[in-house]
This record gives structure tokens, sequence and C-alpha cells, in this order.
């Protein structure tokens, strides 16, 4: 950490701006990868989490293997969002409680790279669980998810997911009503990238025609750059005191 | 505490005048739908009060935006006065839609992308309110508010482009119709009247109970600055 922080402020001035940009959402992103490594309680609770959302679902929607098909997409998508905002509500109250997010504030970088850095993080995070529970939901229910298309919908819906997530769990964590409120505020803003996510998941799945999938997949490239682009200008109004 | 000025008088009467108006013309004045009957009277009301809703949702989201350039508090007052008439409009709109589709669509609620689409916008502005009142410093609210209130607009257009993107059964009275649609009719130019004018009395109610919605917002402050002075005396 300390590493971390000393490299933040030797930044120079001289330097190309864009690379100091980069460099400094790198050290944040860092600095997430190494306290999670160090610690693992985001992903082992994520990880657990997402196992026994599906296995739930096995239980509630009696998941044979006439409706498997059907309903994948939508367990799938459920289990990202729900196990999406453990993870978000915890990388943020770790800066909060700890005091983090006044040091990270004190770097003398734009809050843009911070919110780039949180993101990214919570990203990859979001990333390693899916890359478990996709094989694991596989072998579960026999089905195979290994789908180029259905990877790439995985990846874009949860872009989109990330990038209003952390914006939204940066203030979520400074309410009094902190845990309960990230998903009230999440969930309804989420739902075109959720909703646009299951369709396209769905049609890759099904093997619809391209035609039929891809004004889903427009609508969670156009989303996806909208909530990007917000929470990046709206993002410093977010963490300053 | 100022007495209310004489515009607001004004715009008082006006609003009250078009109302009743506008009840006329959409009880007697517009016809009977040939095959709906009069079950489709509700449509005037009901999509003045979407439109209202709207309205006021992109009203906050412009005083979110002005708030963060600016940070004028009176902003924020705008903000959420706004919220709050468009929260009861929207539910309005839902309402009366569903009373609408009873006969029509023979069912209270459908899942259809039109009426999911609207609802999840009034959960948007009720996280909203459960957002402010979950903060305690009004800096701090204001810029929250301000940030979700532009977060959750993006998610309007979605409500307008659903009947257009997603096959539906919802009516598309305006503009081009989905096939699918059930319900559907031609306004005649009597209807067209009542509806336009059901839209222009729908929006000077939002503007009235704005104004008077802002009043009393300004008044709640003037009476903590007297208690907070009250106190120190």
């Amino acid at each position: 950490m300390s590493e971390q922080a000393g490299e933040l402020g030797r930044l120079h001035p001289r330097n190309a701006p864009v690379r100091d940009y980069l460099r400094a959402i790198g050290a944040v992103v860092w600095k997430d990868v190494v306290a999670e490594f160090r610690s693992r309680e985001l992903i082992s609770a994520m990880l657990v989490f997402s196992l026994l959302v599906i296995l739930i679902f096995n239980f509630a929607l009696e998941l044979d293997i006439r409706t498997r098909e059907t309903v994948a997409s939508g367990v799938l998508w459920v289990t990202f969002a729900f196990a999406g905002t453990l993870g978000l509500n915890r990388s943020m109250s770790i800066e909060k409680d700890r005091g983090c997010l006044d040091g990270l504030l004190l770097a003398p970088v734009d809050r843009s790279a911070l919110y780039f850095g949180k993101a990214i993080g919570n990203l990859v995070f979001m990333g390693l669980v899916e890359a478990i529970v996709l094989p694991t939901f596989s072998i579960l229910y026999n089905l195979n998810l290994f789908n180029p298309g259905l990877l790439v919908v995985i990846l874009l819906g949860s872009i989109g997911y990330i990038a209003v997530g952390t914006l939204l769990s940066a203030m979520a964590v400074q309410a009094r009503t902190r845990d309960v409120l990230l998903p009230i505020l999440l969930f309804p803003v989420t739902i075109p990238v959720l909703l646009a996510a299951v369709k396209a998941s769905t049609g890759f799945l099904q093997a619809f025609d391209m035609v039929d999938i891809k004004p889903w997949l427009n609508l969670l490239i156009v989303y996806d750059i909208v909530f990007i682009a917000v929470a990046f200008m709206v993002f410093e109004y977010v963490v300053e005191e | 505490m100022q007495s209310t000025p004489r515009v607001l008088k004004l715009l008082n009467g006006f609003t009250s005048l078009v109302f009743v108006i506008s009840l006329y013309l959409v009880f007697f004045y517009a016809p009977r739908e040939a095959v709906m009957g009069e079950v489709q009277r509700i449509f005037y009301f009901h999509v003045a009060a979407g439109w209202v809703g709207a309205l006021a949702f992109l009203v906050t989201a412009v005083a979110g935006g002005m708030l963060l350039a600016r940070g004028d508090r009176k902003w924020d007052q705008i903000a959420l006065a706004s919220v709050e008439i468009g929260v009861v409009f929207t539910f309005i709109n839902i309402v009366t839609g569903s009373i609408w589709a009873r006969p029509i669509w023979n069912t209270w609620w459908t899942w259809d992308p039109r009426l999911v689409t609207a609802t999840v916008m009034e959960l948007i502005y009720l996280a909203y309110l459960m957002l402010r009142q979950g903060i305690e410093d009004p800096d701090r609210r204001a810029r929250f508010g301000a940030v979700y209130g532009i977060v959750g607009f993006l998610s309007v257009p979605l409500t307008f482009l659903s009947i257009r993107i997603f096959r539906t059964i919802h009516p598309v009275v305006i503009g081009n119709n989905d096939p699918t649609a059930q319900g559907t009719f031609d306004m005649t130019p009597k209807m067209r009247l009542a509806f336009f004018f059901s839209l222009f009395t729908f929006t000077f109610i939002y503007v009235t109970l704005l104004w008077h919605r802002l009043r009393l917002e300004r008044f709640k402050e003037t009476i903590e600055e007297r208690k907070m002075l009250a106190m120190t005396a």
C-alpha cells in the first residue's frame, strides 16, 4: 500500500498527462487486487453466494431438461446481479470504513481516475466470479455455456452494471441506510442493461438469428457508453466532502 | 411569511378553469369511441398523467445538472418538488392504465414491456426519495439527489422507446402502431382536441403544484432558521 501511495506521489507533471492518468488508474486497480489477494474476503463471499443462488433456483424453478435452456440466462443474470451488489457494497465500504477513501482523495490525481480504478477493480472481481460460476453452471446443469457470443454479452452486461454500480455504491456507503440502499438504487437503474443482457444471452444460448439478437446487443452497448460517460462526469460530486 | 404572490393566485384560478373545461371536453365533447366505449375516455388523462410524470423527471434531471454546475440549493428544491409530483402522476398513469386494461385486455396487469418500464421508472424515483431520507447533510443530500436524478432519468427514454423496440400489446396512438397492439384506435378531430387540451391542462397543474411545493419548502427553511434564532437568543 505505502509503495503505491509513494508511486502516486512521484507522478511528475512533466510526464504525458494520458500516461499519468492511466498509471493512476492502474495504481488504484492494483491496490484493490493486492488487498483482495491478501484477504480474499470479497471473492469468496461473492462466489459462495452465487453458488447458493444457483442452488436455490434449482429448487425454486425445478430446472429440468426442458425448461433449462429457456431460463438459464435469467438465472445466470440474477446470480451475477446479486453477487455484483454484494461485491460493490463491500468494495466501497472498505474504503469508507478505514478512511481509505480520504487517503485516495488526497492523491494528486483526477477524481475520475479513482472512479475508473475502482470500476475496473470491481469488474475484475465480477469477471473472476463469472469465470468460476459459468463452468460450474455448465457442469451442474449439463448445458454448454461456452458460446463466444454469450461471453461477449456477459462482458458487456458486466461493464454496464459495474459502471453505474461503482458510482451508486459510492453514494450508498455514505448514507445512513447503507446496506439496504445499494440494491434499491441500483436495480431499477440497471434494468435496461440486465434486460438487454438476458435477452441477448437467451438469443445466443438458443441459437437465434443474429437479426433478433442485434437490437439487444446495440441497446447493451448504448447503455454501457451512456453509463460510463455519465458516471465519469459526476463521480467527483459523489466523493467530495 | 409573505402572502401568495398575485401571479400564483392567477395561476390557481387559470388551472382550475382549464381543468373544468378539460373535464367537459373529455366527458361530453369527445365522442364515444366505437369499439371500446366509455372506458376509452381514460386515455385522455392517462396519457396526460404519463406526460407530466416524464416532464417532472426531466425537470429533476435538468435541475440536478444545474445544481452540480452552479451549486445553488434552489435547484435542489426544484428537483425534489418535481420528483414528488412526478411520482404521484406516474402512479395515476399506472392506475388509470390498469383500470382501462381490465375491460380491454381482460386483465388488470400484464407483464408487457411498456407497463414494466413505467413501473421501473416509478421505482427509480421512490429510490430517489429513499436515498434523500438516508442522508442528513443537506449539501451532500443535494449533490447525491442530483447525481441519482440524472442517472435515473436515463431509464425514462427507454420507457418511451420500449413500445417501439419491443413487441408489445400497448397501443401507440401517436405515430406508427405495432401490429400486435390491442385496444388501439384512430383519433377523430374532436378526440384530438380533448386530448391536446388535457395535455395542456395537466402541464398547468404540474406548474401550479411545483410552485406551491417550492413555497412550502421555502417556508420550511424559514421556520428552521427562526427556530435556530430562537434557540440561540
